[in-house]
């Protein structure tokens, strides 16, 4: 009895200290809330039957969008806790042990569970609305793809407070990971979280590339889609090619750690340098995973808000076609210190910087779509503009980190820091404040505040500044990343202070966001039209939000910008008077995906602490939901045609 | 509201705010990749100032045509029926901005290139310093958690946690780990390389004057990573002759509790020094 009682006061961390003490009471009451509220609102079955079992792309895109600011708000405590910690030399607010797992939560989180799911947020959101179709080629694997997400980010953050959390950085080298250096379940979570959510990024690639090849309205040819539903398209098909990568790299590594493989050890024959080189294989495409939809997104915001069509529109498109072939080849710059050789680095370091050029080339396209256009500075377009200097700061300082000799002294040091953080936040981050102001009123059908927006942008993006722009000067003081600490004596901490003051306005700034959203829900302007920005294309003319079918009837586009074309010359979104409706075919809602992610999340605990019989449960749970969807043959349903003309008469369309 | 001008403001805060906090930062202490020490670090910094300047004018070019474009085409009530024209693209003008950042990547690659080559070999030495040791000093590294030894296999001595080379002369570091990988650098002297276990990776560095540069890991390693600091004490040549014939004779045997000692992961107090490079 005693012995359990020890080993449930370790696995439950309660030998931690106050912090682990603290989560775990919020995590408490937050449980203890929700279930509450649920039950006293009887809400329990509208969110089984609106939410949790619902096969729509908006619904869906909404989920995500959700667990993205969540996210947000975890990976950014996590990154004020550390410039907490750094913020003058000597600290011990964290010690060594619980700064090296926040900074790989912090890494891990923000990466893959809050830009991921932003951006596959809205590839939900607008994808099939752009297209003019009813929904994506998969909804019930769109389902699932959410589920696993959903699985993998809460296996993630149990982590912090059962059996603790991850240490070896979100990059996660071998042999540091393997279990003679790093005991405990920590790196299981790492591993297995990253590979249930990759499962689901798989199948949201395909699902969209599928999508976009198979379901536009007629007369969408390819070259006539919205610049955000092509970014998606080639977003999708690096995906594709790169997540497997990352599947192998990360279930090598697990067979290592759980059965006591060779694959990367030091002893045995391995290679660590192997599972760097497949990470980066994955690990640099993806970088372009997340910031070609953002992409997408500026080209959607610039054009709408200077009212005026996108300037270059081919060129945009062979732009980021060259980016997506780039991509592929320029991974060893993550490592040019691993000795592979003077004309490897070259090959690289060159290959790394042509990928300035296609960039460069959208900046100038962007540049020009304002150019004589009538540039409307709504809260929207406020982050495309931000986004421009921001980003260039970022990929200007990249070029100077490709080339080999100059990064041997920039590698891993606080220069690199300010790189990526200046790439990641003012390209992805940006991009997807500018998409949530964007299409906020086409998926919830209210406004989000004027004002406000320009506070929280303006108060996030100087907050921004003041905490990365410093660092690239602290990278050329010597200062490393993942140093817990620091002594006095090298002037260093000054300028750490400073950063951790813009890391809080930063706060600010998000907090301002969320009380945005929450007063804009209240007392925010309704948009009763559907089409708030005198948008150009499809999404932006059916109701907001769209209703199920999105279109009651498919409609038939004639150029670029389809919206646009059809309010210039007075057409209906549902093409001439007097076309007869006919019943919508839609699939049925399913409550089997969160089941089978249930089993995963089940199966993931069994390999993260090598409880066998849990593991085998799941993966046989896993087996069964997927062979029961083999034998389900009412999987739709159809809209009858009353229903759709009620809708539409409500929307006035009739 | 005046987003131009706001911009332009705070782009004045942060740098006002980052020169104060580097104010008095002259000090090469303070900024060793910026004061480089040694051949190395100095062609290293070359290309670093070479890449920031034409860097720097990209920006200078974007920045202008980006305001002039923001303030100019700003929505005002006085332009409200200004209708925008339909503009597809302009061929000559896309031709332009695809030229221009091809000659920039081309004027990058070729010094790129070029230092990439030259970093491989061993940097010239300058005759009138060449010390007695020959042209070249080679020393064995050896990352541990958490420490640095360094064995000189010619001189048959052993150093843990600091290294005394000769000023002037190439000094190649043979780096290679024991268990995590870590990465070799002297900010001072010149970039980093990885030490990485069953791996035997080059890096060639060198000082011009006597004088102690800090070094440190950069790569996590673990728990005690952020410690892993060490001197590099750049010595004349007859201060690094005399400083290895002492040592030779009086530091002690490297015994096998000692290495044990240093093998086990954690940190140690203070550096150590053996006059022989296996354990006895």
């Amino acid at each position: 009895m005693n012995g359990f009682a020890n080993w449930a006061v370790h696995f439950f961390m309660l030998d931690e200290g106050p912090l682990i003490w603290l989560s775990d009471f919020l995590i408490g009451c937050a449980t203890i809330g929700i279930i509450v509220a649920l039950t006293y609102f009887k809400l329990w079955k509208w969110l089984w039957d609106n939410w949790l079992t619902t096969v729509d792309h908006k619904k869906i895109g909404i989920m995500y969008l959700i667990a993205a600011v969540l996210m947000l708000f975890r990976g950014g405590t996590d990154g004020l806790l550390m410039r907490a910690q750094l913020s003058w030399p000597n600290l011990h607010f964290l010690n060594a042990d619980h700064y090296d797992q926040i900074f790989t939560t912090h890494g891990t989180i923000m990466i893959l569970f809050m830009a991921m799911p932003a951006i596959i947020g809205f590839f939900n959101v607008a994808v099939p609305l752009q297209i003019g179709c009813r929904d994506v080629a998969f909804p019930y694997l769109n389902a699932i793809s959410f589920w696993l997400f959903f699985a993998a980010a809460l296996l993630f953050n149990l982590s912090f407070v059962v059996g603790g959390s991850p240490d070896g950085g979100w990059t996660s080298y071998p042999p540091y990971v393997e279990n003679v250096f790093d005991p405990g379940p920590g790196e299981n979570y790492f591993l297995v979280a990253l590979q249930i959510t990759g499962i689901g990024t798989i199948a949201t690639g395909v699902n969209f590339l599928i999508t976009i090849l198979r379901m536009r309205a007629p007369g969408m040819t390819m070259m006539r889609l919205p610049m955000f539903t092509w970014s998606v398209f080639i977003t999708s098909i690096i995906i594709v090619f790169a997540f497997p990568v990352l599947t192998v790299a990360l279930a090598l590594l697990l067979i290592d750690r759980d059965f006591g493989s060779h694959f990367f050890t030091v002893t045995g024959g391995g290679m660590p340098m192997q599972y760097i080189n497949l990470f980066w294989i994955w690990g640099h495409p993806e970088v372009y995973i997340v910031i070609l939809p953002a992409f997408g997104i500026f080209s959607e915001v610039v054009s709408t808000f200077s009212h005026k069509r996108l300037f270059g529109y081919s060129a945009m498109v062979v732009s980021m076609i060259a980016i997506a072939i780039l991509s592929f080849i320029v991974w060893v710059h993550h490592f040019f210190t691993m000795g592979a050789g003077p004309g490897v680095n070259s090959f690289f370091g060159v290959s790394t910087m042509a990928i300035a050029i296609p960039t460069g080339v959208k900046i100038f396209n962007w540049l020009f779509t304002m150019h004589k256009g009538r540039v409307e500075f709504t809260s929207a377009m406020l982050w495309a503009v931000g986004f421009i200097p921001n980003f260039l700061i970022g990929g200007l300082t990249g070029v100077m980190l490709a080339v080999p000799p100059a990064d041997y002294q920039y590698h891993n040091s606080y220069f690199l820091i300010a790189h990526f953080h200046y790439v990641l936040i003012g390209g992805t981050v940006f991009g997807v404040f500018a998409a949530i102001y964007y299409w906020w009123p086409k998926m919830f059908g209210v406004l989000l505040d004027e004002k406000l927006g320009r506070w929280h942008f303006w108060m996030f993006m100087i907050g921004f500044n003041i905490c990365f722009f410093p660092q690239f000067f602290l990278g050329f003081m010597g200062m490393q990343r993942r140093m817990y600490t620091y002594p006095a004596g090298y002037g260093w901490g000054i300028i750490n202070l400073i950063s951790t003051v813009g890391a809080v306005l930063m706060g600010v700034g998000f907090l301002i966001f969320v009380w945005n959203i929450l007063w804009s829900a209240r007392f925010g302007q309704r948009d009763t039209t559907g089409d708030p920005w005198d948008g150009r294309s499809l999404e932006w003319a059916t109701t907001s939000p769209a209703p199920e079918y999105n279109f009651a009837i498919i409609p038939t586009v004639k150029g670029r910008d389809a919206w646009w074309l059809m309010k210039k010359t007075g057409e209906s979104i549902n093409g001439p008077k007097g076309v007869p409706f006919r019943p919508i075919h839609m699939p049925n809602n399913s409550g089997r995906p969160i089941i089978m992610s249930l089993f995963f999340f089940i199966a993931g605990g069994g390999f993260i602490f090598q409880w066998w019989v849990l593991a085998i449960i799941g993966l046989l749970g896993v087996l069964v939901t997927m062979a029961q969807r083999s034998f389900e043959y009412h999987d739709h349903h159809y809209i009858p045609v009353e229903e759709i003309e009620k809708t539409e008469a409500a929307a006035g369309r009739l | 509201m005046k987003p131009s001008g706001r911009r332009v403001r705070s782009l004045f805060i942060i740098v006002g705010l980052s020169m104060l906090a580097l104010a008095g930062c002259d000090d090469p202490k303070y900024m060793p990749v910026l004061s480089p020490q040694g051949p190395v670090a100095r062609s290293e910094y070359y290309l670093i100032l070479y890449s920031f300047i034409v860097m720097l004018l990209v920006v200078l070019g974007v920045f202008v045509i980006y305001f002039y474009v923001i303030t100019k085409y700003r929505a005002r009530p006085e332009n409200k029926d200004y209708v925008p024209p339909e503009i597809e693209g302009n061929t000559k003008w896309e031709t332009i901005w695809t030229v221009i950042p091809i000659i920039i990547v081309i004027a990058l690659a070729i010094p790129t290139v070029a230092v990439t080559y030259k970093l491989v070999k061993p940097p010239k030495v300058e005759a009138a310093t060449t010390a007695a040791t020959g042209k070249s000093l080679t020393i064995d590294v050896i990352a541990e958690q958490w420490k640095w030894v360094f064995k000189y296999p010619a001189q048959n001595i052993e150093t843990v946690n600091y290294v005394n080379i000769p000023a002037g002369v190439p000094v190649n570091f043979e780096l290679t780990a024991s268990g995590p990988i870590n990465a070799f650098w002297v900010p001072a002297l010149g970039g980093m390389e990885y030490a990485m276990p069953g791996m035997n990776l080059k890096l060639w560095l060198e000082a011009d004057h006597p004088g102690t540069y800090q070094g440190r890991s950069g790569q996590y390693s673990g728990r005690g990573f952020a410690h892993m600091t060490f001197n590099v004490n750049a010595q004349t040549a007859a201060d690094f002759a005399k400083w290895v014939q002492t040592t030779q004779q009086t530091a002690p045997k490297l015994t096998q509790q000692a290495q044990d000692q240093i093998q086990k992961p954690g940190l140690l107090s203070k550096p150590l020094t053996f006059s022989s490079t296996e354990p006895q």
